[in-house]
């Protein structure tokens, strides 16, 4: 039986509790992008800011919801912070592995498969750490959003600091 | 008790565990379940029935369009409709609303008309205004909601001054908020405009008289009143329908076509383009039996109980630390009850509770300015039926400790 440890493991309510890199950051130098839940209303805001040589040197979090939801965000600003674009790309990559979302599905329409589907290529030597605290949610499917609705913002914060 | 107490026997689904824990369904806001009596019916319905309605010559196609206008007849005196013609069939309260949106809102109104509504509305009595504001230049005024969960009537004199429409939900889907409707309705009509009625919460709870409540229209859906889901009602003054254009074109809903025209059909079929839903009809017919049988006085009276239960529950139980939003005389509501637990979020709240058998709603509830008049971005809630009963209400209680367990930091 499924039972609620798998959720709530202590690392995530850790996280919950004490979000890590919480706050804002200047805009500009920052990209400032906000996410947002449709189902639930919750609310991700991702500050990043981006060096010259395409190093993330901060991350601020910003917005409200549940407790999956705000401890991904949090573990994911302490996975991101001093990676390059490309590492925080293959991290996002990693991480919906993770949630069993399969890269060849990950598509503007953000479907979402809920099978179990091995990583594959530029990902797998990426270290989840603490995020893979967060593997049980794949038992939970409609948590899933929450997990990954900063990591869909991140995705696309990436993108306007690749492109500014 | 005012209702039978074997009545969850009615209701196949309830019986089911999630969890190892019986199921305790609190989400009859969200949608109802169904007895096996609609069950049976919408069986029956295909077994023996079915065929397409109004166009077939033999027998069975008789008694199908006998089976889709007797269901018509059954929800025209639920509602105490002044003629079956006025009760048109829809896919949901949704499409009911766009219907009036479309049809009359379109062809009456000009740039700068307003249609007033209230922060307390769902979504399906906002966008459509929305939309109509983009395409036309509308425009949308609001009446506020007070910190005590009630509509402030306070300006809607200025409100309503020039609007051609009023369109307010009788029962807020989040705060349980009875508005006074007869009230809005006489005011409405003194300003000159016409009262629509968002009654998805209101008819499948309370004795319904549409003629009482002084409204031109008003609209609801099956599935929150013990029927399948994919039927819905519009119901509006003949008059008016007459006066409205057809929304959707199509087979059913013309007396002649033409290569130069049509020539659009009578009341209410006019606005029932094509084969209608008519096991959902059937379903209907079939769900507005049971609650007559049951007397929708005393489904009124049980969930005043039920709701006076639950606020002495959940707060003798948990003080403090829920927060029940909406108003507190239990008199003043309906059974829908959103809350707050603590610091901890809904969807959180529901998560543990699930895992206790309880389902309850978690989110915004399609009512997102409502949520930033509370001040959230989403509640907890547990909405009640004639299936529920004290016993369902103390295992929420119970239930909502163990949240504590989890997240009390």
């Amino acid at each position: 039986m499924i039972g609620l440890e798998d959720l709530y493991r202590e690392i995530i309510l850790d996280h919950y509790r004490t979000p890590r890199n919480r706050g804002e950051l200047e805009t500009p130098p920052a990209q400032r992008v906000e996410g947002f839940n449709p189902l639930c209303g919750d609310e991700i805001i991702v500050y990043l800011q981006v060096d010259d040589s395409g190093v993330i040197d901060d991350v601020a979090i910003g917005g409200q919801g549940c407790s999956i939801s705000q401890s991904s965000a949090s573990m994911m600003s302490v996975a991101i912070k001093g990676r390059t674009i490309e590492d925080a790309r293959k991290l996002i990559v990693a991480f919906k592995g993770l949630m069993s979302i399969h890269e060849t599905e990950i598509g503007g329409d953000g479907s979402e498969a809920a099978l179990g589907i091995e990583l594959e290529g530029a990902a797998e030597d990426m270290k989840l750490g603490d995020l893979e605290a967060l593997r049980g949610v794949v038992k939970f499917p409609i948590r899933i959003k929450c997990a990954t609705l900063s990591w869909n913002t991140l995705a696309q914060a990436l993108d306007e600091a690749a492109a500014a | 008790m005012t209702l039978p107490a074997a009545i969850k026997s009615d209701f196949p689904l309830l019986d089911q565990q999630f969890h190892d824990h019986q199921l305790v369904y609190l989400d009859s806001a969200n949608t109802s379940q169904k007895p096996q009596v609609v069950i049976d019916a919408m069986a029956d319905y295909y077994e023996n029935t079915n065929a397409n309605v109004h166009r077939g010559s033999y027998e069975l196609a008789v008694r199908a369009t006998a089976a889709l206008e007797g269901a018509r007849a059954k929800v025209a005196s639920f509602i105490n409709a002044k003629s079956v013609s006025e009760v048109v069939f829809t896919k949901n309260a949704t499409e009911s609303m766009n219907l009036l949106a479309r049809s009359w809102a379109e062809t009456n109104l000009r740039s700068g008309d307003a249609v007033v509504i209230s922060e307390m509305e769902h979504h399906a009595n906002i966008v459509p205004w929305h939309m109509l504001r983009a395409q036309k230049g509308i425009e949308l005024r609001w009446i506020p909601v007070d910190q005590s969960g009630h509509l402030d009537l306070s300006s809607l004199d200025r409100l309503l001054d020039g609007a051609k429409l009023l369109s307010v939900t009788a029962m807020s889907n989040v705060l349980g908020t009875l508005n006074p409707i007869a009230q809005l309705s006489e005011r409405a009509h003194a300003a000159g405009a016409l009262m629509a009625v968002d009654a998805s919460q209101y008819v499948p709870h309370m004795p319904t008289d549409v003629q009482a409540l002084g409204a031109d229209f008003l609209v609801f859906t099956g599935h929150k009143m013990l029927a399948p889901m994919g039927i819905g009602v519009l119901w509006a003054r003949a008059e008016l329908l007459d006066a409205m254009p057809p929304f959707l074109g199509g087979g059913e809903m013309i007396l002649n076509v033409t290569k130069d025209g049509f020539t659009a059909n009578e009341i209410p079929w006019k606005f029932e383009a094509g084969t209608p839903m008519v096991a959902e009809a059937v379903g209907l017919g079939r769900a507005v039996d049971y609650l007559s049988d049951l007397g929708m006085d005393n489904v009124r009276r049980h969930e005043v109980e039920l709701t006076a239960y639950a606020l002495r529950t959940l707060t003798e139980r948990h003080g403090d630390k829920i927060t029940i939003h909406g108003p507190t005389e239990p008199a003043e509501r309906g059974g829908v009850m959103s809350f707050i637990y603590g610091d901890v979020h809904p969807h959180d709240v529901a998560q543990v509770l699930d895992q206790s058998g309880i389902a309850v709603r978690a989110g915004h509830h399609c009512a997102k300015p409502l949520m930033d008049v509370l001040g959230t971005n989403a509640t907890s809630r547990a909405s009640l039926y004639v299936y529920n009963d004290k016993s369902d209400l103390d295992k929420l209680a119970d239930a909502l400790s163990a949240v504590d367990d989890i997240f009390s930091f």
